[in-house]
């Protein structure tokens, strides 16, 4: 009696339950599984400011046009870059095409994760690939073929805010050396309340300290491995970098530097608690935003050098398409249109030049509208670029391409422990030669797994 | 807080029959304690409500003004923060993301309240045998570190194609949610007198109805409290969420993390998103108040 209506209770719980799992079984609110045929396309991507923009931009000059949809999936840059890993390694076939940037493109190609740009976006119509800026296009060339488009570039350059350094009796040089920038961070350091001479990235990170830093180590003639893959992090010169770059920071840095990255530096920049700072183009943004309290105050030269004839980093948001995404064509002509130059003009348009995703097409610092409202920057913005070089960064040869960084996947973590030393050696805590004979031992263990 | 009066004239007895009493305290001295109580008890409430606070003001400041170092806080307020998290800033809209978790945060609540009062019944009133066991096997599931399942559970989804869906993260909210909502529903049954379920018992009621009207409502305070753990867990769970989901059934943590960007001033977006995605579980917690504070302190007596 008793077991007749625990089982009748449990059949009706059980029932409930089952109908519960099928309601939710037809999949969730947010993609609208296409009933008409429509074609889709689905976009994880980094949230940076142009990525919303082209989020705005989308239904209205993409979608109305091709009758494609784009469902897009916006995250911080360390969630996308691990999420894009998870989903790329797994070809898991959710997403068509990911923002990546030219440190993840040639090992992504190489593993046979991307789907190959030259049919389809290269080839498209009014795409024209010439266009793209030669080290973007190189930097994300595997085996001749071409498997990332960028969406906007970036290389480094050092800024100055022009009053203080009036004030101070300084003078900048338009290709200045680390050593002209050392004197005068120490000239200017104070020469207003509280400003001291530079920002330098201090907060740990392969992709934060390290992209500044192995910029000044390619200049000052060191590098990371040399071309038979031997590990060169405790070599004389990569010492004399970091150690130059740690001295700068502690006696004429940005106060907290160890915890300082880009968005510091950039605060920092902004309300004047530095006069100098050594970063990414890409600032330019912000800084000449018209809200910005620094507007029209800033000058640009080139990255400063030592040993080197330039000295900029080479950065860029790209687009990659998964090999194993549904939408293969759909997502084509998305890449197609992203990155294309008309895209450029409709977001000038649309939301103003500042806004355009710069950095990645001659034609856009030739276009005459693009050089009036990009004016105190455009021209080394360009020529930071076109100056870098992918394959041969520094004095010596190199193993693979990659100028702020190794284009192999154990960097990340490789650059990012020995960043924190470098960071601790910053606060004070332990010495810059220590941590980087540390370093070179873990970077001994992956240079061994590419000895052949 | 209690009138003057009331206090002191016990006080003023009390003293005057232990007059000797070298140590004893003066009644003003008593007040003062009262009233530094009273304050260190308004001083610990700022406390735990000034990050809150913090989040309202800076969510109404312009971007600009909510980066400043040292804060600015007569900065002029505005509400453009609330406007982009509702699709001012990218167009994208936040209601398919608060869907996909009221979806997977109370499916997954239901399925567990029904599953574990069951469970709970049969660890607690007709114990099975080795019903400590069972219990502490339920808990040891939750040592496993979550993150240590992530992988696995993914590539069971991927080979079964259910990544992305409702489906998957109901499953695994459920799962996550089981072992915890076993252990308080169980604390609850045990609180129920057994002589009025053999009362009823006697008077010819069968198991589904003593469980509908002798068993829920005398736990439905610990059902309350079990059920806003459920939903509150389930609802700001993020790991799995992240990993788990991508364009369709990707969850109001998720999107709240995509306001979060490494080029540009993002705080006063992400309070605003922050404050708003916490405002289900804020009503949830009121409703289930006054039930609520009974629950939790109702396994505590035994």
């Amino acid at each position: 009696m008793k077991q007749k209506i625990t089982g009748r209770a449990v059949t009706a719980a059980a029932i409930g339950v089952v109908g519960a799992l099928t309601l939710a079984g037809c999949g969730g609110a947010g993609g609208s599984s296409s009933g008409g045929g429509n074609e889709e396309v689905n976009v994880l991507m980094v949230n940076n400011p142009q990525m919303q923009d082209l989020q705005k931009l989308t239904a209205e000059h993409f979608t109305s046009d091709t009758g494609i949809k784009v469902n897009y999936t916006v995250l911080p840059e360390n969630e996308v870059r691990a999420k894009i890993g998870q989903e790329f390694s797994a070809q898991a076939g959710n997403y068509d095409v990911a923002s990546m940037s030219n440190y993840e493109v040639p090992t992504y190609a190489k593993n046979g994760w991307l789907t190959s740009m030259d049919e389809g976006v290269v080839d498209a119509e009014g795409f024209n690939q010439d266009d793209i800026l030669a080290p973007m296009a190189e930097s994300m060339t595997y085996e001749d073929k071409i498997y990332g488009e960028p969406f906007y570039g970036e290389g480094s350059f050092l800024m100055y805010r022009k009053d203080i350094f009036e004030k101070a009796g300084a003078t900048m040089p338009e290709n200045p050396t680390w050593d002209e920038v050392a004197d005068l961070a120490e000239k200017v350091d104070g020469a207003e309340k509280a400003t001291k001479g530079i920002c330098l990235r201090g907060l740990p990170g392969w992709g934060e300290m390290f992209a500044p830093l192995t910029s000044v180590v390619n200049t000052f003639g060191g590098t990371w491995f040399d071309e038979n893959w031997d590990a060169q992090v405790d070599s004389k010169e990569f010492k004399e970098a970091t150690n130059f770059y740690v001295d700068l920071i502690k006696d004429h840095g940005e106060s907290g530097a160890p915890q300082a990255g880009y968005t510091e530096c950039l605060t920092n920049l902004q309300q004047g608690n530095v006069a100098m700072w050594y970063d990414s183009t890409a600032a330019t943004g912000t800084l000449e935003a018209d809200d910005s309290p620094v507007k029209g105050k800033i000058g640009y030269v080139a990255a400063p050098v030592k040993e080197t004839k330039s000295s900029s980093w080479l950065y860029t948001w790209a687009w990659g398409i998964q090999k194993e995404g549904k939408n293969q064509d759909a997502a084509k002509q998305f890449v197609a249109w992203a990155s294309s130059q008309d895209y450029e003009e409709t977001v000038a348009e649309e939301l103003g030049w500042q806004h355009v995703p710069a950095g990645k097409r001659t034609s856009t610092y030739e276009n005459p509208d693009y050089q009036k409202a990009a004016e105190p920057f455009y021209k080394q913005t360009e020529d930071a670029i076109n100056s870098a070089d992918p394959k041969n960064p520094g004095v010596q040869p190199r193993p693979t391409l990659g100028v702020q960084f190794v284009t192999i996947p154990e960097f990340a973590d490789l650059a990012t422990g020995i960043s924190e030393d470098v960071s601790s050696a910053i606060a004070g805590r332990t010495t810059v030669d220590k941590a980087l004979e540390k370093g070179q031992k873990q970077a001994e263990k992956v240079g061994d797994k590419y000895k052949k | 807080m209690s009138t003057p009066d009331i206090t002191a004239t016990p006080d003023i007895g009390a003293n005057r029959s232990r007059k000797k009493a070298s140590a004893q305290r003066r009644p003003g001295q008593r007040r003062i304690g009262k009233v530094l109580l009273g304050l260190l008890a308004w001083l610990v409430g700022l406390l735990f409500v000034s990050p809150l606070l913090w989040m309202l003001l800076t969510s109404l400041h312009a971007e600009t003004d909510a980066s400043t170092n040292p804060p600015s806080f007569f900065a002029p307020l505005t509400l453009e923060s609330y406007s982009n998290f509702f699709g001012g800033g990218s167009g994208a809209s936040p209601w398919p993301a608060l869907i996909n978790s009221a979806v997977a945060a109370i499916v997954s609540t239901l399925i567990v309240l029904v599953l574990s009062t069951m469970a709970a019944y049969s660890l607690a009133i007709r114990r099975i045998q080795r019903w400590s066991d069972v219990l502490f096997f339920l808990l040891s599931t939750k040592m496993l570190p979550m993150v240590a399942g992530l992988l696995p559970v993914y590539l069971v989804a991927q080979a079964f194609g259910i990544l992305d869906t409702w489906l998957l993260l109901i499953i695994i909210y459920s799962a996550m949610n089981m072992p915890i909502a076993v252990w308080m529903m169980r604390s609850f049954l045990a609180e129920v007198p057994i002589e009025v379920l053999e009362a009823a018992e006697l008077d010819g009621a069968r198991l589904p109805r003593v469980f509908m009207q002798i068993l829920l409502p005398l736990t439905a305070p610990g059902l309350a409290a079990t059920a806003l753990i459920c939903f509150i867990f389930s609802w700001n769970e993020l790991l799995f969420a992240n990993v788990l989901t991508s364009t369709a059934a990707s969850t109001a943590p998720v999107f709240l993390t995509s306001f979060v960007t490494s080029q540009g001033l993002f705080l006063s977006q992400v309070c605003a998103a922050s404050l708003i995605i916490s405002v289900p579980v804020l009503v949830a917690g009121i409703a289930a108040q006054d039930k609520l504070v009974q629950g939790l302190s109702m396994g505590a007596v035994k």
